[in-house]
């Protein structure tokens, strides 16, 4: 039996059997902490022996720049938007993720389908639809859900460079300027967020603690999950 | 991967929005070489010298993703699950921008490929039939779609001895169906046409007898939309230009 299932119908072509890596999602809004957690993740990770790999939204080779492009000049339609996200998802996944995973590698991903799922249904898509176009993803084998309220993610985003256009949900203008449109298009994304962690099975975890606090709970977890699911054959012994 | 093969209905939403719309959008469809475009191309410059609002969409258009497209293709980076995301990304652009916006303001829509291309092509690549499916449940159902029915021979022969090189996608070499670029894309065109088959059959498409004159083709497909037409109108009564 493999450990791994897909979120829909899967992708033709691919066994489950052959991954024998661990899928660990980070989910949460800028700001919530997710590229610190990872890095510290991925350095405890490999003190332990574990070779990691890591992902993450628009890095793929194919669709990060048409991306970043369409970004500049906000002339590409709202659905469009959402399936080049898909696109350059589908691209890290056969090039990125899933050879990790055949290698038997501890994928960290920060955000994962969840991520693009909320954001294509706060501008309108199909809620129903938009899960069945990722049916092609692996489910991980556990989604971290840094969880932020926006009066305290307000305060993080002014000491880290201010609102940025897209994460104010700008690009749909749901308010007069970029703090109005923020803290409706945050709180929409939480909504969806919340509805996702409890139909997905999300940890959600209270993005207002320490640091050290939320490190600890997650190499809790992470190490629980690798202990539980050890790997067959070339499993890396603990230095 | 599930091997379901029932079709998706196309849900009740999509039908309704059309109702809203005052356009009409006429799509063809067919392999290369079918002579689609001559037919489409002809009924556009009769729908214009008739007075019709016209707008001409063609497959793989949109300015922004077209880059990403060209840059995939180039370095044959694409998977089939890649190349049916980016060619949805590219349609949808266009639905969203160009498509939809037409048929609101009343033109007449003629799209040459729609998303029967995309669900042959697709399914051909081995991608799963009813994903791909749901994938492009965005679409406006076209007024009318048009099939353009040739025997591969004959639709080889007016591609093959026009067209210099096959570039890889186009002739189907990701499949690895046959190391040899012209006999690869004998088998790829050849599994299309059996697609094509199994979707006129399940969209209700139009089969045009593409073997038969440009001329002929031309009479039957202007009769064909005639009675799905408005009368012609512009400003003070006058014809568009």
């Amino acid at each position: 039996m493999p450990r791994f299932s897909w979120y829909g119908d899967g992708m033709p072509g691919v066994s489950l059997e052959d991954l024998t890596g661990w899928l660990i999602v980070i989910e949460g809004t800028d700001g919530a902490g997710r590229t610190t957690h990872i890095d510290r993740l991925r350095l405890e990770l490999e003190r332990a022996g574990y070779a990691v790999a890591e992902t993450g939204l628009t890095r793929s080779d194919l669709a990060s720049r048409g991306i970043r492009q369409a970004k500049r000049g906000n002339t590409l339609g709202a659905n469009a938007f959402n399936l080049f996200y898909a696109t350059d998802f589908a691209d890290r996944l056969q090039h990125q993720i899933l050879p990790a995973l055949r290698a038997g590698f501890v994928m960290l991903t920060d955000r994962y389908i969840y991520s693009l799922i909320a954001r294509a249904i706060v501008r309108g898509a199909d809620p129903e639809w938009i899960r069945q176009v990722y049916g092609f993803a692996p489910k991980p084998d556990a989604v971290f859900y840094l969880r932020i309220e926006i009066p305290d993610l307000v305060p993080r985003v002014l000491t880290s460079g201010g609102f940025d256009y897209w994460e104010s949900g700008m690009d749909i203008r749901m308010g007069a300027d970029l703090y109005d449109s923020f803290v409706k298009y945050q709180g929409a994304l939480i909504g969806q967020f919340d509805r996702l962690a409890q139909e997905d099975g999300f940890d959600v975890i209270d993005a207002t603690r320490t640091v050290d606090e939320i490190h600890g709970y997650l190499w809790e977890k992470v190490s629980a999950l690798l202990d539980k699911n050890p790997q067959p054959a070339w499993s890396p012994e603990g230095v | 991967m599930s091997a379901t093969e029932t079709p998706i209905p196309i849900p009740a939403a999509h039908g309704e929005r059309r109702r809203e719309y005052s356009g009409q959008l006429f799509i063809v469809e067919g392999i290369d070489g079918s002579g689609k475009s001559t037919q489409l191309s002809l009924l556009a410059q009769w729908l214009r010298s008739s007075g019709y609002p016209v707008v001409y969409s063609e497959w793989n258009s949109s300015p922004i993703v077209r880059a990403t497209t060209r840059r995939g293709k180039r370095s044959k980076l694409l998977t089939p699950l890649t190349f049916s995301l980016i060619h949805a990304t590219d349609f949808s652009d266009r639905v969203e921008r160009e498509i939809i916006p037409s048929l609101k303001a009343g033109g007449i829509v003629l799209a040459d490929r729609y998303v029967y291309t995309a669900f042959a092509r697709d399914v051909v690549r081995g991608v799963n039939r009813r994903w791909v499916r749901s994938l492009y449940q965005f679409a406006p159902i076209p007024t009318q779609a048009f099939y353009f029915r040739v025997p591969l021979d004959i639709a080889l022969r007016r591609i093959l001895s026009a067209r210099a090189k096959l570039k890889h996608y186009e002739a189907g070499l990701d499949l690895a169906l046959h190391a040899d670029p012209s006999e690869s894309y004998k088998l790829f065109q050849s599994r299309l046409l059996t697609e094509y088959e199994t979707i006129v059959q399940e969209h209700g498409l139009t089969v045009m007898d593409a073997t038969l004159s440009v001329e002929a083709q031309q009479r039957r497909l202007r009769a064909a939309i005639r009675g799905s037409l408005p009368s012609p109108r512009g400003r003070g009564g006058r014809p568009y230009a």
